[in-house]
């Protein structure tokens, strides 16, 4: 991918590594002060801990090398471990209906003879310039009782409006917000790739005698797989991550805790109850996890997508 | 509008004209139906803030939701005017947070993924596996050891504290590198080098100009996820004045939960919030290029 500028040998050698070094060295410096080292440090600290060393009344706490029992306290912690549960249940709604609308709308932009796209398009992609906290106040007050559309109708027919903030009705509520943001915006990427396919692979489909359905199953979809896996990767990460939809719509409802979602946990742990060493192993271990997940993702759908493109 | 989704410069263009025209010119029902549904969807809770936002804080509660009411002026008073004027702090705040950070973090990736992809040297494939493990490291659950960081460094609850961790974005330097790599010749280099220009200068007078395209993608997508990072300030700053946008209408609304006249608060600050960004990113759609996103991939 990269070219050598200059293949002139010794004489230039110095020069071909210096330039591209101070190019790189604002990165390089702010990459190592605010990921690495973080990272070492959060390290570092999961195998701390405060320990009373010396018996009875004259016990003195001190902070020492506790190895992997940080680990150990945050994976038997039944509301950490249950944090990741409900993540779970939220991931499994979020991310494949993202996902699902945000391909049908990009094969639906995609078709001829659409009226209206481009602004069914803008519209689409409205939401992802509306900061989730602020989503999470529209749609927190969309379901509260009090202010709700729903429950003004349900009022006016004299019947009751389901409540959509506590119960099983929770999680699709939470992640209609995740869905609601993130929609547009891997819908614009997936659209984008579909209109980079050369025109020349549907004139031959066509001729093949392929309708339009067909098209968009056999031919479409398998080309934009590597976009399809990319945005699939960044649903997946920032479902690892949520912690803010969550916490603004604490306010709102009684049936989210403290440790609703396992960033939660930590930050509780972190701030409230200032047991940092444990926040740093949940910490190390969330970002484990997801890297794990990643790889793991990318190595499964790349075996895949290549295979059935080539 | 249309030209957001221009294809790379490298790719071969698909023609205007490349889309076979249909024999009928009717149009499409069900499709068109399934996308303003979609459309739908989508602006009905920011319409629903805009409605709201008019309303009173009696009528909130007792009028229709879509039907506008008559306190508009009054809420803007009542927001702009609340803790003495602490809402336009925090837009202020946003502004300096997103705009100073997006602007530096363009100009550090840009150069960044410019050495990458046209230079080889020592320490480039490290360097490049260490990106990409970034692109990968979820940035949250680095919150809390950046701010121990901080706090042993002395800027916690500072400025700096929320603005220097935004100035890296492994992604952003990825796009760049991605960027540079196709829309930078290496013959126009060499030509300039021939001419006598040294590295600084092909970067500045050959490379940058080519880039601007790709910076514009960086600098907007680190725009819209600095303004709407929540956890970093949330973690960092404890002094009100200080919060950005979405802290601040946090905890509007978490002192609201007891006070429903606070309510109304939220959403008329939710609505003003939305107003600008919104217009902004339809502005300045024309210049997005998304594709890089998805272009990435195979780079």
């Amino acid at each position: 991918m990269a070219t050598a500028l200059d293949t002139r040998p010794a004489r230039r050698t110095r020069r071909r590594w210096v330039a591209p070094w101070l190019f790189l060295l604002p990165a390089a410096l702010l990459f190592v002060t605010f990921l690495a080292i973080p990272v070492c440090y959060a390290l570092y600290l999961s195998f701390r801990g405060m320990r009373v060393s010396g018996g009875g009344p004259f016990g003195v706490r001190s902070e020492t090398w506790v190895g992997l029992d940080n680990y150990a306290t945050a994976f038997t912690d039944p509301e950490f471990l249950a944090g990741f549960g409900r993540l779970a249940i939220y991931g499994i709604i979020a991310v494949p209906l993202t996902l699902g609308l945000a391909l049908t709308f990009a094969l639906l932009l995609d078709l001829p003879r659409v009226a209206g796209a481009r602004f069914s398009r803008t519209a689409i992609f409205v939401p992802y310039a509306v900061p989730g906290v602020v989503a999470t106040l529209l749609w927190g007050f969309l379901y509260l009782p009090s202010t709700s559309p729903g429950s003004w109708v349900a009022a006016r027919l004299g019947i009751g409006a389901p409540d959509v903030l506590h119960g099983a009705m929770l999680y699709p509520s939470v992640a209609n917000i995740a869905i609601w943001s993130g929609v547009g915006f891997n819908m614009i990427i997936l659209y984008t790739s579909l209109r980079g396919i050369p025109a020349e692979v549907y004139e031959a489909a066509r001729l093949d005698g392929a309708n339009e359905w067909d098209i968009a199953y056999r031919v479409k979809i398998p080309l934009v797989g590597p976009a399809l896996v990319l945005t699939g990767l960044f649903a997946l990460i920032g479902t690892l991550q949520v912690y803010g939809e969550p916490t603004t719509l604490r306010p709102m409802t009684s049936a989210i805790s403290q440790t609703w979602v396992p960033l939660m946990t930590i930050y509780r742990d972190a701030f409230t109850r200032d047991d940092l060493s444990l926040a740093a192993a949940a910490s190390v271990a969330l970002a484990l996890g997801t890297l794990v997940v990643s790889v793991v993702l990318l190595r499964v759908t790349q075996k895949r997508s290549f295979g059935e493109v080539s | 509008m249309s030209t957001a989704t221009a294809p790379r410069p490298v790719r071969q263009r698909r023609l205007a004209t490349g889309r076979p025209r249909p024999a009928s010119r009717r149009t499409a029902m069900l499709p068109t139906v399934a996308l303003l549904l979609g459309a739908l969807y989508c602006l009905v809770p920011v319409a629903w803030v805009l409605v709201a936002s008019t309303k009173s804080s009696s009528e909130l509660f007792s009028t229709f939701t879509f039907v506008p009411g008559t306190g508009l002026l009054e809420n803007l008073g009542d927001l702009f005017a609340y803790g003495d004027g602490q809402y336009l702090r925090w837009v202020w705040n946003s502004v300096i947070f997103a705009g100073v950070g997006a602007v530096a973090c363009t100009l550090v990736s840009t150069m960044a993924g410019y050495a990458l992809a046209k230079y080889d040297f020592p320490g480039r494939k490290a360097a490049f596996y260490a990106i990409l493990g970034g692109v990968l490291l979820p940035g949250i659950t680095l919150a809390v050891p950046q701010y121990l960081l901080m706090s042993t460094i002395g800027l916690a609850g500072t400025y700096w504290s929320v603005l220097l961790p935004c100035l890296i974005s492994p992604f952003g330097i990825f796009l760049a590198r991605v960027y540079a790599g196709s829309a930078v010749p290496t013959d126009t280099m060499e030509a300039a080098r021939i001419d006598g220009a040294n590295d600084a200068r092909v970067f500045t007078s050959v490379a940058l100009p080519m880039m601007v395209p790709g910076m514009v993608t960086v600098f907007l997508l680190q725009f819209v996820s600095i303004w709407n990072n929540f956890l970093l300030p949330f973690i960092m700053l404890s002094d009100e004045r200080m919060y950005p946008l979405t802290v601040g209408l946090y905890t509007l609304l978490s002192k609201g939960s007891g006070t429903p006249s606070l309510y109304s608060l939220a959403i008329i600050g939710a609505a003003v919030a939305i107003v600008p960004l919104v217009a902004m990113m339809l502005v300045l759609q024309r210049y997005w290029r998304l594709d890089l996103i998805s272009g990435g991939l195979k780079g």
